[in-house]
């Protein structure tokens, strides 16, 4: 076990850092599985921030100079993936919906990651009735069908209508309730575990405060899994929030592009056989979440010995490396 | 588990207050204990839902608002006992729910509890349907992927399981439609049933409400025809991303058992391949399947009120997502309460059924 820290200690930062790493560790089909996935989260990515440099029109735009945009028309050399009932372009709808879609990725992401983090520290490291209630709450919050919990927060914050940052934090903080769980559970059994462990003790003999050994001793060492779980829940966040949109419950099609929203304006284009105002941002929801899912699950696969594969070349390099020690 | 000690306490101090980690506890025990614990389950969610959908306001201000002049909104509220501290109107809840009243609609005025009964019956349909989906295509396959592990079917295999869960189940239905709906023209796309076999089954003396059952009981063997090509495309929708979940499930715990020991000693005795697969390491890969579906249940009652509406079949989702453009709060707040019953219900099923095969779960 000594041999890969040894090796990775002498490595530059770059070819530490947790992507990069992986990328070097893996072969074969992983590396494949791994960089496809990057791929898809790149395109996710580059259309996110890129939205208003590729999309010809703006994404609740219905005419230009030349007049009304026509209504449902298929895609031809203007509007290269058709146009929806209202007359919006269905590839400006598309590019601009993945900018609605990171903002609410990261915004629920941070925020889960932030207050579950924290009251997993908090409640594995104190115990006694907090944790007890907490354990019990976050179980019943667990147990919830994520969806309907989701349709019950965005009633609490926004009614159910919204603007684009109303709309964003509303779904985005849904999205965070029912994630808290589930970071809280990872964190707090860690603590609890670590807890016991002869640093935390030696920590608190010197006079560490409760907090500084919270912050310091148990935080670090208790995170290691979260980079899983996060791009695990960047995906569900990304279908909540499209479900969401799909109830109706989403941002106003004025306010921003959202993707599950346009779906469920193409549902009854679908039974007149207009199959371009649901394919794009139906494949765009399917990829981004594949790439995200790829990348997650390529990482744990690298992470986890037992399920990495290795190249025979690299194999073989390794049984020698540690033959010679 | 720090739970039980919990609930013991302030629910029935006898059978819970032993600790649960007693060894040799009996099954009774754990089945009790168990049992116990969807009290504060229960609880908990319906006193999270209710201070939840009361922090926004009143549900009549929520459904007229706008429609009333100000002072008739007091009226109604009054009336209705919204203007009373949330405090007594909690508890007043409660014990309306403890006596299966969920108050009635604001936008179609019937009770609740006849929502559920009328609509329930629809959403199992649905669920049943799509769980047979998901058993046949997951475990066969899961089979096949564990069979030929890191090799080329269990690539193709793994790239569509991760593609099963990243297809929103709308999505999946969009598609569907699209293909044998509209373009093959092979099945219906939306609804239970035509309105001819609608009227003809709802006319049965006591139906189920689910139409297949109701079909073969009145020997309809037409109806029973329309009714199963309805059910096709909703089935494979919400079955498909099940599937997806069960495939990589069976795959894993296979290739544990076809590790084991015991495998090698079937094939060594000449045992074939194919039953080594479908016997020897089959069957125990299976128990944690009986787990998971449990977790299952959660997610695919989401997903039926998804495919509910993407299908306009009428069921609890679909009536929920209804209610939820009217704003109907009590309405949402009961189909609600209800799914989360049933959600903890089916866990504890889960659990005992997991307990009842595998003795090491009873803690």
């Amino acid at each position: 076990m000594s041999i890969p820290s040894i090796a990775s200690a002498r490595k530059s930062w770059f070819a530490r850092l947790p992507v990069v790493s992986h990328l070097r560790m893996s072969s074969g089909l992983q590396r494949g599985m791994l960089i496809a996935g990057l791929a898809l989260s790149a395109l996710f990515i580059f259309s996110a921030l890129f939205a208003p440099l590729i999309a010809p029109f703006d994404f609740a735009q219905s005419s230009d100079m030349s007049g009304d945009f026509p209504r449902q028309a298929a895609p031809d050399d203007k509007f290269i993936w058709g146009t929806t009932v209202t007359g919006y372009d269905v590839f400006s709808r598309t590019m601009y919906g993945a900018r609605t879609a990171i903002w609410v990725i990261i915004a629920a992401v941070l925020m889960s990651l932030f207050v579950g983090v924290l009251l997993g520290l908090i409640s594995g490291y104190l115990g006694g009735w907090f944790d007890r209630i907490m354990v019990v709450l976050a179980d019943a919050i667990y147990a919830f069908p994520s969806l309907l919990l989701a349709i019950v927060m965005s009633i609490v914050i926004s009614q159910g209508q919204s603007s684009l940052w109303g709309g964003i934090m509303a779904a985005a903080i849904s999205i965070t309730v029912v994630f808290i769980p589930q970071y809280f559970r990872v964190v707090r059994a860690e603590v609890m575990r670590l807890k016991a462990e002869p640093f935390v003790e030696s920590a608190q003999v010197i006079g560490a405060s409760p907090w500084r050994v919270m912050t310091t001793h148990l935080l670090r060492n208790s995170t290691r899994t979260l980079p899983l779980i996060f791009t695990l829940n960047a995906t569900e966040a990304l279908l909540t929030l499209a479900g969401l949109g799909f109830l109706g419950f989403g941002i106003e099609p004025t306010a921003a592009s959202e993707w599950g929203f346009d779906l469920n304006r193409a549902m009854s284009d679908a039974t007149s056989g207009i199959w371009w105002t649901g394919l794009f941002p139906g494949l765009a929801i399917v990829l981004t979440v594949m790439g995200l899912t790829l990348v997650g699950e390529s990482m744990n696969d690298l992470n986890d010995p037992r399920l990495r594969r290795f190249s025979r070349k690299k194999a073989q390099r390794i049984t020698q490396a540690g033959a010679a020690r | 588990m720090t739970i039980t000690s919990q609930t013991g306490e302030t629910h029935s101090p006898a059978p819970a207050r032993k600790p649960a980690k007693q060894k040799g506890g009996g099954f009774l025990r754990y089945l009790i204990t168990r049992f116990l614990l969807i009290i504060p389950t229960v609880f908990i969610l319906i006193t999270v839902v209710f201070f939840l959908m009361r922090v926004t306001g009143d549900p009549i201000t929520a459904a007229m608002g706008g429609r009333l002049t100000p002072d008739q909104l007091a009226i109604r509220i009054h009336e209705a006992g919204y203007d009373r501290p949330v405090l007594i109107q909690y508890i007043e809840y409660l014990g309306q729910v403890f006596t299966g009243n969920l108050g009635r609609t604001m936008s179609d005025n019937r009770a609740v509890t006849e929502v559920l009964v009328t609509y329930g019956a629809a959403t199992l349909e649905l669920a049943v349907n799509a769980v047979l989906v998901a058993l046949l295509v997951g475990i066969p396959l899961g089979l096949v992927a564990a069979k030929f592990r890191d090799r080329y079917p269990d690539a193709v295999l793994r790239i569509l399981a991760i593609l099963s869960y990243a297809t929103p189940v709308f999505f999946a239905g969009l598609l569907l439609k699209l293909i044998f709906g509209v373009w093959l023209d092979w099945l219906p796309i939306s609804g239970r049933a035509d309105w001819q076999t609608e009227l003809a089954l709802t006319g049965l003396q006591n139906p189920s409400g689910i139409y297949w059952l109701d079909a073969l009981r009145s020997g309809n063997l037409n109806a029973f025809g329309d009714v199963a090509a309805h059910a096709v495309l909703p089935a494979l929708a919400l079955g498909l991303l099940t599937g997806g979940v069960f495939l990589r499930l069976v795959r894993t715990n296979a290739i544990g058992t076809l590790g084991r020991e015991y495998v090698e000693a079937g094939r060594s005795r000449g045992v074939s391949e194919f039953r080594l697969v479908t016997k020897h390491a089959y069957r125990p890969a299976l128990i944690p399947i009986i787990t998971v579906m449990g977790l299952q249940i959660a997610m695919l009652l989401g997903g039926a009120v998804l495919t509910e509406t993407t299908f306009e079949w009428a069921g609890l989702g679909f009536k929920l997502a209804e209610y939820l453009t009217a704003r109907d709060f009590v309405a949402v707040q009961g189909i609600v309460v209800v799914l989360a019953i049933i959600v903890a219900v089916t866990n504890f099923i889960v659990d005992v059924l997991a307990a009842l095969i595998d003795p090491r779960v009873r803690y």
